[in-house]
C-alpha cells in the first residue's frame, strides 16, 4: 500500500513533467522556476537542518564502543572501533562513511527447531548499499561535464574509467547499470522480506522509485532516444550563470531534469538527510575519552540531592548505636 | 503439580516460548494497540514513591485499566516535554531525522529474537516516537500526516509507549549495527522521561530510586544494616580462610572509597562477589572504606531521567569529598558503569578534589581515569595480577568450567572486554567463550536490564533472555560449562533465572568470586570450602580418604 502510494506520486510527477514539456508556456516553469526553487529548497533546507542539529547541544559523551577501551598499557585497545584520539575518531568515521563499517557487521537471525538461534553473516545489504552509493557518486561527478567548461580532468578520467569496456555506441557507463541493479535489489528487498515490508513507509519507497526513474530516463536518453548534449549543456550552464535558457530538450529530458529537481527539493526534508546525519551522530563521532577528559554539558543545571547532613540527621541514632562514625555527636 | 502463575518461570513451557515467528502480521503496526497480558508488563509506581521524589501525578492505577487517569492536558504536557528534549539532545534530533529503515537493527534485539513482536524491532520501537515527531514537529509531516509516516498522539500511543519502552533494556546492541549509530536506548530514555511527566513509571524502578534517595542505596539498607551485612560476610570469610577482617565503614582519610551496587549486599550470588572484594583488599592491605551514605553504585535514575540519575549519582563525589579519599574504585556492575563512565564527570564533576588514581601496590597510574578519578575493580585487579602481586592458585577453580557474559554497558558504553577475561584466565584453568556473535560488543542482554528484571515481567525476561540463555546452553553442551561469570549485579540477579530456565545447571558468578576462591592469602588456613561454603571436590575426596585410612 505504502509502496503504491509512493509509486503513484512518482507517476504523477512524471506525467506532470511530460505534459509540461509539450506546452510551450510551461517551459519557463520547468526550465527556470523549478530548478531555482529546487536549489533554494535544497540549500535552504540543508543549511537549516544542519544548523538546527549543530545548535542542539551534545550534553553527554555517549560513543557506542565496539572494541576494547584504552586502559592499561599492556592491553591493546581498538583504535577505530573504540577510538580514544581524534585521529581514531576520524578513522572510525572514514570507515563508516566510505565503507559502511557498521552495516558490514550485519547478521541474520534464524531460529531452528529446538530453539537454536543461528546468526549468519548477511552482507547483501552492505554490498548493494555500497554499490548504489558509489555509482551515485560517480554519476554525480560525471554530470559535472554539463556544468563546467572546460571539463575538469578528474571528471573526464572518471568518465573514461566508467566506460572502460566500450560496449555500445555511445559506450555504456558501468555505474548506470550498477546503480539501477543496486536500486532494484534494495527495492525488491523491501517488497519481498516480510520484516522490511512491515517497517517500510511511503517515505522509504519514494526515494527508491525516484532514483530508479531518474536512472532509467538517464539511460534512455543516452542509449535509446538520443538527446542533444549541446542543448542540455546550454540549459545547465544557463542555470548556473543565472541567465537561464528555456530551449527544452524534449519530453524525456524534461522528465529526467524535473525528477532530479524533485530529488534535490525533497532531500533536506526526507531520510536522505542521513548523508549529513552520519557525520554528526554522537554515538559514532565522539572519542571514548570519557574518564580522561571532562565533557561539558551546557545545560547542566543543578539538581538537589540528599546531602550527607540530611542523611545523618535521619539515621544518627542508628549509626551511633552501631558504632559508625558520625559528624555531629 | 502446583498451579503456576505468570510471574513464575515454571508457568512458561519452553517449547511454547520457542515457537517464534519472526514474520510480522499482515496489518500495519500503526493502529495495533498494545496487548497488556500478564507476565509482559511491570506494576506501576506506587504513589508514595513519586511523592517522596516530588514527581508528577502520583496515583493508584494499573496499565490493565482502560482509564489511566492522566491529567486533562496530557497531550500538551507530552508535546512540551518532547520539544524540550529535542532542544537538549542532538542525539535525539538526529536519531529522529536520519533512520532510513534499512532494517539492519531489526533482528538484533533480544526481545524481538525471543518474542517476534514486531514492535520490539529497534527500528519500530523508535518509530513509535518518530511517527509522533513527524506529525507534530516537521513541516512535511504536518502537511502529509499519515502519508509520510506520521501518527497522531492518542491515548493508545501513550499506552504503547509505556508497554514497549519498558520492553527495551537500553542495551545498545542495535546501535552497534546501525549505519548511523542510531541508539534506540537513547530514544527509550527520552520516551521514559516523557512518560514520567504524566506519572507513568514502574515501581520496580521507582521504589529503588526512592530508597536510594533516602538511605543511599536501592535496597533501602540503613547504615547499621549495612554494617551487619558486611560483618556477616566477614564471618563467612573467616570460616573459609581463617582470616578475620574488620570492614572499614565511613572511614575518614582512607585512600580509596569503594562503591559497588547494593545488589552485592543482599542476594546470592552477588554476596560472594562482595566477599571477594573484601578478601582482595584485605590481602593487599588497601587503605579503603565503604560508605553507608554512598552505598549504591548502581543508578536506577539512569532508567528514569537525566535529573534523577544526577541526583542519585551526586552522593558518590560528595562522599568522596567528605571522607577526604584520594580516588574511587567501583565494583562489578553494568549500568552503574554506564553512568560512571559516560555521565558522572559531566553531571557531577569536576572531581578536582581527588587525585588521579594510582595503585598503591603496583604504582600504576590510571591515566584513563585522569578526570573522573574512578576506576573499575577489574582494571585494578588485572593490573595487580599482571604485576604478580597476587598469589593465585587456579587449580582451586578446577571444578568450575567458566564462560564469560559481557554485560551490555561495560561492553558497549566502555569497552571493558579484556580486563575481566585476563583475570578469569589467571584464576581459572577452564575458560570457554560463547559464540562470537553473542559476546564482546555483540553481547546479548540478560533480558532484565534497565529496570525490567522483576518477576511480574517473567514472560518478557525469559523471552529477552533466550538469545543469551541459548548461547550459554551451547557452551554447556559443547564444553560442559557450569559457571557463567559476569561483571554486573543485575546479571547476577537476572541471569540466574535465565540460566535456570534455558541452561539449567549453569551457575552465575562474579569475577571477584572466582578471584577470591583462587587467591592464596597470607596466613590462610587450608581451604576446604569455596565462598559458597560448598566443599571443594578435592577436599571431599581427601576427607573420604582420611576416613578410610
Ligand atoms: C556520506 C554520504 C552517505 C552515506 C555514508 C550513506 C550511507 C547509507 C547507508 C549505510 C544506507 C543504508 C543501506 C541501505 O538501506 O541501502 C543508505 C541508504 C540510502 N541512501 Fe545513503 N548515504 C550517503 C549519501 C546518500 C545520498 C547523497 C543519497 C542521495 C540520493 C543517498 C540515498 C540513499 C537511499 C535512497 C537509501 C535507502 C536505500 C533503501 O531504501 O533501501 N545516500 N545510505
Ligand atoms: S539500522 Fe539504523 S537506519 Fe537502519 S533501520 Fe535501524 S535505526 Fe534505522
Ligand atoms: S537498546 Fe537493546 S533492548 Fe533496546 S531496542 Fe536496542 S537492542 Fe532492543
Amino acid at each position: 500500500m505504502t509502496a503504491i502510494l509512493a509509486l503513484g506520486a512518482i507517476l504523477i510527477l512524471i506525467l506532470l513533467a511530460g505534459f509540461g514539456s509539450q506546452v510551450a508556456g510551461l517551459q519557463v516553469v520547468f526550465g527556470v522556476a523549478v530548478p531555482y526553487a529546487a536549489i533554494a529548497l535544497f540549500l535552504g533546507g540543508l543549511v537549516f537542518k544542519v544548523m538546527s542539529w549543530a545548535r542542539t547541544p551534545v550534553p553527554f559523551r555517549i560513543p557506542t564502543t565496539c572494541g576494547q577501551q584504552k586502559t592499561l598499557d599492556w592491553i591493546p585497545s581498538a583504535r577505530f572501533d573504540n577510538p580514544h584520539t581524534t585521529l581514531g575518531v576520524i578513522g572510525r568515521m572514514a570507515l563508516e562513511v566510505l565503507f559502511f563499517r557498521s552495516l558490514f557487521r550485519n547478521t541474520k537471525v534464524d531460529i531452528r527447531p529446538g530453539g537454536r538461534i543461528i546468526h549468519t553473516p548477511a552482507k547483501w545489504l552492505w554490498a548493494a548499499a555500497l554499490a548504489f552509493h558509489y555509482s551515485f557518486l560517480v554519476i554525480f561527478i560525471r554530470h559535472l561535464r554539463f556544468f563546467t567548461e572546460p571539463v575538469p580532468g578528474f571528471v573526464k578520467a572518471i568518465q573514461s574509467v566508467d566506460s572502460f569496456f566500450e560496449i555500445g555506441v555511445p559506450s555504456i557507463f558501468l555505474t548506470s547499470f550498477l546503480l539501477l541493479g543496486a536500486l532494484g535489489f534494495l527495492l525488491l528487498r523491501r517488497l519481498v522480506s516480510p520484516q522490511l515490508r512491515y517497517i517500510s513507509l511511503a517515505n522509504d519507497y519514494f526515494p527508491l522509485f525516484l532514483l530508479i526513474a531518474i536512472g532509467t530516463t538517464g539511460v534512455l536518453m543516452r542509449h535509446f532516444q538520443k538527446t542533444d548534449i549541446e542543448t542540455i549543456k546550454a540549459v545547465a550552464m544557463g542555470i548556473l550563470s543565472f541567465s537561464p535558457v528555456t530551449a527544452g530538450g524534449g519530453a524525456l529530458f524534461t522528465i529526467h531534469f524535473f525528477l532530479v529537481c524533485v530529488l534535490f527539493a525533497v532531500f533536506p526534508y526526507s531520510k536522505l538527510m542521513h548523508m549529513a546525519g552520519v557525520f554528526m551522530s554522537p554515538t559514532r563521532n565522539m572519542a571514548n575519552t570519557n574518564r580522561a577528559k571532562r565533557h561539558i554539558n551546557p545545560w547542566n543545571h543543578p539538581v538537589a540531592f540528599r546531602t550527607y547532613e540530611e542523611y545523618e540527621d535521619d539515621f544518627r541514632d542508628k549509626m551511633k548505636a552501631a558504632g559508625i562514625p558520625v559528624e555531629k555527636e | 503439580m502446583a498451579e503456576h502463575k505468570p510471574d513464575q518461570m515454571e508457568f512458561y513451557k519452553q517449547e511454547e516460548l520457542q515457537q517464534i515467528d519472526l514474520n510480522p502480521p499482515k496489518e500495519g503496526w500503526q493502529d495495533q494497540p498494545a496487548d497488556f497480558r500478564p507476565g509482559s508488563w511491570i506494576y506501576p509506581t506506587k504513589p508514595k514513591h513519586l511523592e517522596s521524589l516530588g514527581m508528577p501525578n502520583p496515583r493508584e492505577w494499573s496499565p490493565a485499566d482502560e482509564d489511566w487517569q492522566l491529567p486533562e492536558n496530557w497531550q500538551e504536557i507530552i508535546h512540551k516535554k518532547f520539544k524540550e528534549l529535542l532542544g537538549k539532545y542532538r542525539s535525539f534530533r538526529i536519531f529522529m531525522d536520519t533512520c532510513v529503515r534499512c532494517g539492519a537493527c531489526a533482528d538484533k534485539c533480544h526481545f524481538f529474537i525471543g518474542g517476534g513482536d514486531p514492535k520490539n524491532m529497534p527500528v519500530l520501537r523508535a518509530e513509535l516516537v518518530r511517527s509522533i515527531y513527524r506529525n507534530d514537529f516537521t513541516t512535511v509531516g504536518k502537511i502529509l500526516g499519515r502519508a509520510c509516516g506520521g501518527r497522531k498522539l492518542t491515548m493508545d500511543v501513550i499506552k504503547e509507549w509505556f508497554y514497549y519502552f519498558y520492553q527495551c533494556t537500553e542495551c545498545r546492541r542495535c546501535s552497534v549495527f546501525c549505519p548511523y549509530g542510531i541508539d534506540t536506548a537513547e530514544i527509550t530514555m527520552m520516551a521514559r522521561e516523557m512518560l514520567h511527566e504524566l506519572g507513568l513509571g514502574v515501581n520496580w524502578i521507582m521504589e529503588p530510586v526512592a530508597n536510594c534517595h533516602r538511605t543511599g542505596n536501592h535496597l533501602g539498607i540503613q547504615p547499621h544494616g549495612l554494617k551487619d551485612t558486611l560483618e556477616f560476610f566477614c564471618e563467612d570469610i573467616e570460616d573459609v580462610t581463617g582470616i578475620h577482617i574488620d570492614p572499614p565503614i565511613n572511614k575518614k582519610g582512607a585512600e580509596v572509597l569503594f562503591v559497588t551496587p547494593s545488589g552485592d549486599f543482599l542476594a546470592d550470588p552477588g554476596t560472594f562477589t562482595c566477599m571477594g572484594y573484601m578478601m582482595l583488599f584485605e590481602e593487599i592491605g588497601l587503605d579503603y572504606t565503604w560508605s553507608t551514605y554512598a552505598s549504591e553504585g548502581g543508578n536506577f535514575g539512569l532508567f528514569t531521567s537525566a535529573d534523577v540519575m544526577k541526583k542519585l549519582n551526586a552522593k558518590i563525589y560528595a562522599e568522596a569529598k567528605r571522607l577526604g579519599v584520594k580516588y574511587i574504585i567501583g565494583g562489578e556492575c553494568g549500568h552503574m558503569w554506564r553512568v560512571l563512565n559516560q555521565y558522572m564527570d559531566t553531571m557531577n564533576g569536576p572531581a578536582d578534589f581527588l587525585d588521579v588514581p594510582k595503585s598503591p601496590i603496583t604504582g600504576t597510574v590510571f591515566e584513563n581515569s585522569r578526570s573522573t578519578k574512578m576506576i573499575h575493580i577489574t582494571e585494578f585487579t588485572a593490573d595487580l595480577i599482571k604485576h604478580g602481586k597476587l598469589k593465585l592458585d587456579p587449580k582451586m577453580n578446577d571444578h568450575v568450567r567458566v564462560t564469560f557474559h559481557d554485560s551490555c554497558n561495560p561492553a558497549r558504553a566502555m569497552g571493558l572486554l579484556e580486563e575481566p577475561r585476563y583475570i578469569i584466565n589467571s584464576v581459572c584453568n577452564n575458560f570457554h567463550e560463547m559464540p562470537e556473535n553473542t559476546i564482546r560488543e555483540q553481547t546479548f542482554c540478560c533480558g532484565g536490564g534497565a529496570g525490567l528484571g522483576t518477576d511480574e515481567n517473567m514472560e518478557m525476561r525469559l523471552r529477552g533472555g533466550m538469545p543469551r540463555g541459548t548461547a550459554v546452553r551451547h557452551v554447556q553442551e559443547k564444553y560442559d560449562v557450569n559457571q557463567l561469570a559476569c561483571v554486573c549485579a543485575i546479571d547476577r540477579a537476572t541471569l540466574v533465572t535465565v540460566c535456570d530456565y534455558w541452561a539449567p545447571g549453569v551457575q552465575v558468578t562474579g569475577v571477584h568470586e572466582l578471584v577470591a576462591n583462587a587467591m592464596v592469602m597470607k596466613g590462610q588456613k587450608e581451604r576446604t570450602m569455596n565462598l559458597r561454603l560448598e566443599p571443594l571436590p578435592g577436599a571431599e575426596e581427601k576427607e573420604a580418604n582420611d576416613g578410610e585410612s
